[in-house]
């Protein structure tokens, strides 16, 4: 009796947040993929039937197939700058003293919890025409024109770095955490060099950071849809902000649906191949 | 350690005006005397701060996320602490299925989840509804409560709680005494961030955010979609302050680094 209650215990603390995702979960996704499926009359904005119409628009139309390049390569760009200044940012970070570690360590995170239409915005005043860098360029005399920053892919860059680059610094830092300050310190006693030891013994453990950071920084920059709609505007469109005309412009629910099905499976492919390259690279540091 | 060389230093100071710009530049703007976006050089003025008073869809608005953040992350905790009891203390079939399940809203695009929402919501008939964006936010900031509470259980001793049973505690008693008091600093970090996701969260919530259901970040990037003018700006000073205010809250009772970094 005892060990019955026992071992339906956790089912039953956990049944009613599973019932929850069941219904809000799992059934919209089922009826998103279904939806994807169906036909859609111009004329009538009816859907029915079954086709599979809408995925060869999608993956046929070189319409979309520029959207999903352009965002791919922008989520790309992000994550290689996220890694270029936020791992070494973490680095340093951790090698700060006692109160300034963790003053700065919260002033560098702390843009994570305010709104991202805010920084966004911060971005738009930043970038424009007149923008603040525009501005200030031109009283030091350093540009003759403005240089163009809204509304182009730098632009959009930019300003997704920001929105994701502390996730990174996380991500290193957990890493740099589990360090053992004196294996470091033994590596300095038998005579490595601060190169040596940052290269030989730092590196190799902060890969594995670097790369679940790398993963949350993709996801991020590949799906984000207030950033490149403000600083993308209308000409420059991502899979985000093409899935929101299809469904609240053009209302082609069936083919809004296939794009985001499109995204969803996309953004699983490159999340399991890249788990498990670094499986792989686990295993041969291993040995 | 070591400390850092200029190089270091130079990198670190680079990086966090990369991090501040633009919310030092949002504050600034928002206290232009001018009727247009400007940094003012010569004069401040509030003027924009009392032209939010006369624009009563930011205020309803800023209500309404507040209420929405405060329900659905006592939803939330409602729902993750049970399961993260499960989770923690328990060893089944299927457990780790359940971990890939209930975070699984972390990795899901928020578009996605937001255009699935949108089709579900209309199919049962509830779009535009309250109950609809509360249990659409309820899933999507799930996973940052149910990870807190997780941490905050998975670094305690499961010894401490049979110690407590040998010397004859009940369950109950073992729960009260033992169990809560661990968790409570988790479901308290648990709970704000869930608070601060839900009132941030725009992706999702822009799909199925209807005029009568606005929440504040939906109502600036509609405002933003159509002009840029100081009257947004001085909006977004305000969350900005309000925000700080919060994490000082946070960090007197939790502490920040714990909760932005995730340590037990």
């Amino acid at each position: 009796m005892a060990s019955a209650r026992r071992r339906s215990a956790p089912y039953l603390l956990s049944l009613p947040a599973l019932l929850f995702f069941a219904a809000l979960l799992v059934t919209p996704l089922v009826m998103i993929a279904g939806l994807s499926f169906q036909a859609f009359d111009l004329n009538t904005g009816r859907t029915g039937g079954l086709t599979f119409g809408n995925y060869a628009d999608t993956l046929g139309d070189p319409y979309y197939h520029a959207i999903f390049l352009r965002t791919v390569g922008i989520a790309l760009a992000t994550t290689a700058i996220c890694i270029l200044i936020g791992a070494p940012e973490a680095y340093f970070l951790s090698r700060m003293r006692a109160p300034w570690r963790s003053i700065f360590l919260i002033v560098t995170l702390s843009p994570l919890l305010i709104s991202v239409v805010v920084r966004t915005l911060g971005w738009a005043l930043l970038f424009g025409r007149n923008g603040v860098i525009n501005q200030v360029l031109a009283a030091l005399g350093l540009a003759s024109s403005p240089i163009p920053m809204l509304y182009t892919v730098q632009g959009v860059v930019i300003a997704l770095v920001h929105v994701a680059v502390p996730f990174m610094v996380i991500s290193v830092w957990a890493a740099l955490q589990r360090l053992d300050p004196k294996v470091i310190r033994a590596a300095s006693s038998l005579g490595a060099s601060e190169f040596t030891v940052f290269r030989r013994i730092v590196l190799p453990q902060v890969v594995p950071g670097i790369l679940s950071g790398s993963l949350i920084v993709f996801a991020l920059a590949a799906s984000a849809f207030a950033t490149p709609a403000i600083i993308g505007g209308r000409q420059l469109k991502v899979v985000a902000t093409a899935t929101y005309d299809e469904f609240l412009g053009t209302l082609n629910w069936p083919l809004g649906a296939a794009i985001a099905i499109v995204l969803l499976a996309v953004n699983a492919a490159i999340m399991l191949t890249y788990n498990r390259i670094v499986e792989r690279r686990y295993a041969r540091f291993a040995q | 350690m070591s400390r850092n060389g200029a190089f270091a230093i130079a990198f670190h100071t680079l990086f966090v005006a990369f991090m501040l710009a633009p919310l030092v530049v949002v504050m600034w703007m928002s206290l232009t005397p001018a009727n247009l976006l400007s940094l003012p050089t010569s004069a401040l003025s509030l003027r924009w701060f009392r032209a939010i008073l006369d624009h009563s869809q930011f205020i309803d608005a800023f209500w309404f996320s507040i209420l929405l953040g405060f329900l659905s992350a006592t939803l939330a905790m409602l729902l993750a602490v049970p399961a993260a009891l499960a989770l923690a203390r328990h060893r089944f079939p299927g457990r780790e299925g359940l971990v890939a399940l209930f975070l699984s809203p972390l990795i899901i695009p928020h578009v996605v989840l937001g255009v699935a929402f949108l089709r579900f919501f209309t199919q049962i008939g509830t779009t535009g509804t309250f109950a609809g964006l509360l249990g659409a936010h309820v899933l999507v900031i799930f996973p940052y409560g149910l990870r807190l509470v997780l941490a905050a259980l998975t670094t305690s001793d499961p010894a401490i709680e049979r110690a407590a049973i040998s010397l004859g505690a009940s369950r109950w008693t073992v729960f009260r005494r033992v169990l809560l008091p661990l968790m409570i600093p988790g479901v308290a970090g648990g709970w704000v961030i869930s608070f601060i996701q839900s009132f941030d969260e725009v992706t999702m919530t822009v799909f199925v955010a209807t005029p009568s259901s606005m929440t504040l970040p939906v109502r600036m990037y509609h405002y933003i979609e159509e002009s840029i003018d100081p009257l947004v700006a001085s909006v977004s000073t305000v969350v900005i302050l309000l925000t700080f205010l919060l994490m000082a809250v946070v960090d007197r009772i939790y502490g920040l680094d714990r909760i932005l970094v995730g340590k037990g």
